[in-house]
């Protein structure tokens, strides 16, 4: 890919990239006059549906760590179940910072039921074994 | 004194290579044992928290330390010894491994055949020339990863990265989620060396900024990291006069590279390729007869799934190797595989064995990107196969199976990466 990073001037159609395979088609998509979405320079099917996701509603998986208590580490991985709305991911990142876990751990097991009420769970994703057993 | 124990196949590295050779040797019936230096197994997946593995083998988006627990859930099944805290110090040709436990004290394992998995490491700053100072602050980007993901310490607030590779991509993002402004990325080279992926989701979405043809040209700072100085470069690579930008910030990562991790190969009296690591025939042995090698450290590798597939054929054939299976007659003189054109190495270095055609994995990389290519199989001056690919970037490994025929192979195999010259013509 040869990109240099440039930040779209004001007024621009929104230059999206589609990361689907190593082509990385420079997608343009916009609204036409009858509200219909359009999306322009995609080398196949996929990538148009991709444009409009990452245009109408693109998504991130948010992947950090908590502070877990007794843990043989100090900090346990965590993700979301599924992406959430990618505008949604500091938001997210928030709330999880004042959450922390104890060991021991399984993976998979929920530490957020309900993230921000978008109904999607954080979860473990890793198991972490207890440094001092009870 | 020193503990002895006896087994079939023994293991170097507790990695995804590591469990996978494990579990395909142990499901054959051998009995099995792993050596692993880390407190746990799962090698450098447990500190990539992000997600993007398994997508080929498991046919599902997984973190790395979910990856790893797939096949650490199904070793428990088994009954592979298992040795933690165990780090290997030698290796002799004869298959006798030494290793260090703090409690057990020293190990000796006799194996029948022996699995390299030791993975990699990375390429330093000192690698790689940057002058300047040497203050604190200075990172690779892998021991970064390590700091925040397992020990939950940040290493600064202000921080420019030098390399677009996979892991400085990543990190980029991470160090914005835990607070930091991360200033820039540089790249020396004129695109970006990570996947296009990662270049969206790590560097767009926080509009970092990412410089092509741009190199680190200077570190200020006495104790701590004060600043750097980053310039353009020209086609060679040496920074343009009058182009530096200062960036004012208390962390430096470099994210230069991966080096195949083999000084204890080097004691078996193994030979090692350009790769860095071993040079190795279709049967992935090293030129020391019944230690085989794979992952990263055989070839660096950018996907996971490969390296567990390719450590599955590893365990195989070291099981082979170790009940005596056959592989025909050994060829006199190995056919040799040659890099040509816009190829940088490749897997195998040699092929022993050839009484009948048979199917061999290759894979290799390309030096520099193209587009709409051939690549070309070619023997005795004869292109005795080909295929076409659309994208080709030195960051993505090239994999392809290769039926070989003793009539068509010559005394070596050279492959090509060409220009499919009629398909860039239709497009123009
Ligand atoms: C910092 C870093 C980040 C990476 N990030 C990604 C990523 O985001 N995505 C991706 O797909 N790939 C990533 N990779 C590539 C990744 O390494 C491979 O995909 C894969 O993990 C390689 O598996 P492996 O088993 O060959 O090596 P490793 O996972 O490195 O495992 C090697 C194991 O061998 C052990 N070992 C080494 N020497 C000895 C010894 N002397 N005695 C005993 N044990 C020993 C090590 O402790 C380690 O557990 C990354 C690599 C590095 C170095
Ligand atoms: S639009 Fe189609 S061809 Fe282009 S990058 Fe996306 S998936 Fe690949």
């Amino acid at each position: 890919m040869e990109v240099e990073f440039k930040k779209p001037k004001q007024g621009d159609v929104p230059e999206i990239i589609c990361t689907i395979c190593p082509n990385s088609c420079k997608l343009q998509v916009f609204e036409d006059e009858q509200g219909e979405i359009q999306v322009e320079g995609a080398g196949c099917a996929r990538g148009v549906e991709y444009g409009k996701e990452e245009y109408l509603d693109p998504k991130r998986m948010l992947i950090t760590t908590i502070k877990i208590e007794n843990g043989v580490l100090p900090v346990l991985p965590v993700r979301s179940q599924v992406a959430i709305p990618k505008e949604k991911i500091f938001d997210a990142i928030k709330v999880v910072n004042h959450v922390s876990a104890k060991a021991p751990v399984q993976m998979g097991d929920v530490i957020i039921p309900n993230l921000l009420e978008l109904g999607i769970s954080v979860i473990a994703s890793r198991s972490m074994a207890a440094k001092n057993k009870e | 004194m020193s503990e002895i124990i006896d087994t079939d196949i023994a293991i170097i590295g507790g990695g995804p290579a590591g469990l996978a050779a494990a579990l395909n040797a142990s499901k054959r019936g051998a009995r099995v044992a792993i050596i692993e230096r880390d407190f746990e197994l799962g090698g450098i997946l447990q500190q990539c928290i992000h997600n993007g593995f398994g997508l080929t083998y498991f046919k599902e988006e997984l973190t790395g330390p979910e990856y790893a627990q797939r096949f650490m859930d199904l070793l428990k099944e088994t009954n592979v010894q298992i040795f933690l805290d165990s780090m290997v110090i030698d290796l002799s040709a004869d298959k006798i491994i030494t290793a260090m436990n703090p409690e057990r004290g020293i190990l000796k394992i006799h194996a029948k055949a022996v699995i390299l998995a030791m993975g990699c490491r990375e390429r330093t700053r000192g690698a790689i020339n940057v002058p300047g100072m040497r203050p604190a602050g200075i990172y690779t980007a892998g021991t970064a990863q390590r700091l925040i993901n397992m020990e939950g310490y940040m290493p600064g607030k202000r921080v420019v990265i030098l390399g677009s590779g996979d892991i400085g991509l990543i990190m980029a993002r991470r160090l914005v989620l835990e607070g930091a402004k991360v200033l820039v990325v540089a790249e020396v080279l004129p695109y970006c060396s990570g996947l296009v992926r990662n270049f969206v989701q790590c560097l767009q979405d926080y509009d970092i900024p990412l410089y092509l043809s741009h190199t680190i040209t200077d570190i200020k700072g006495k104790e701590r990291v004060k600043s750097v100085i980053i310039s353009k470069v020209d086609e060679n690579w040496m920074p343009i006069k009058g182009t530096e930008k200062v960036y004012e910030c208390d962390t430096v990562l470099f994210s230069v590279g991966l080096i195949p991790e083999n000084e204890i190969s080097l004691k078996a009296g193994i030979k090692l390729d350009i790769t860095n690591g071993p040079t190795v025939n279709e049967y992935l042995e090293t030129t020391v007869p019944g230690i085989f090698a794979c992952g990263n450290v055989l070839q660096v590798h950018d996907l996971v799934d490969w390296v567990t597939l390719e450590a599955e054929r590893a365990g195989e054939n070291a099981y082979a190797y170790s009940t005596n299976t056959s592989r025909g007659g050994k060829l006199l003189e190995p056919i040799l595989t040659v890099p040509g054109e816009n190829v940088g190495y490749i897997v195998p270095q040699r092929i022993d064995y050839l009484q009948d055609s048979k199917i061999v994995q290759f894979s290799f990389r390309p030096k520099s990107p193209d587009k709409n290519c051939i690549i070309e199989f070619v023997s005795n001056e004869k292109v005795f196969d080909k295929r076409k690919a659309k994208h080709i970037i030195p960051s993505e490994m090239l994999i392809y199976k290769i039926k070989l025929n003793p009539e068509e192979i010559g005394e070596k195999i050279t492959i090509n990466i060409k220009k499919n010259l009629k398909k860039s013509k239709e497009e123009a």
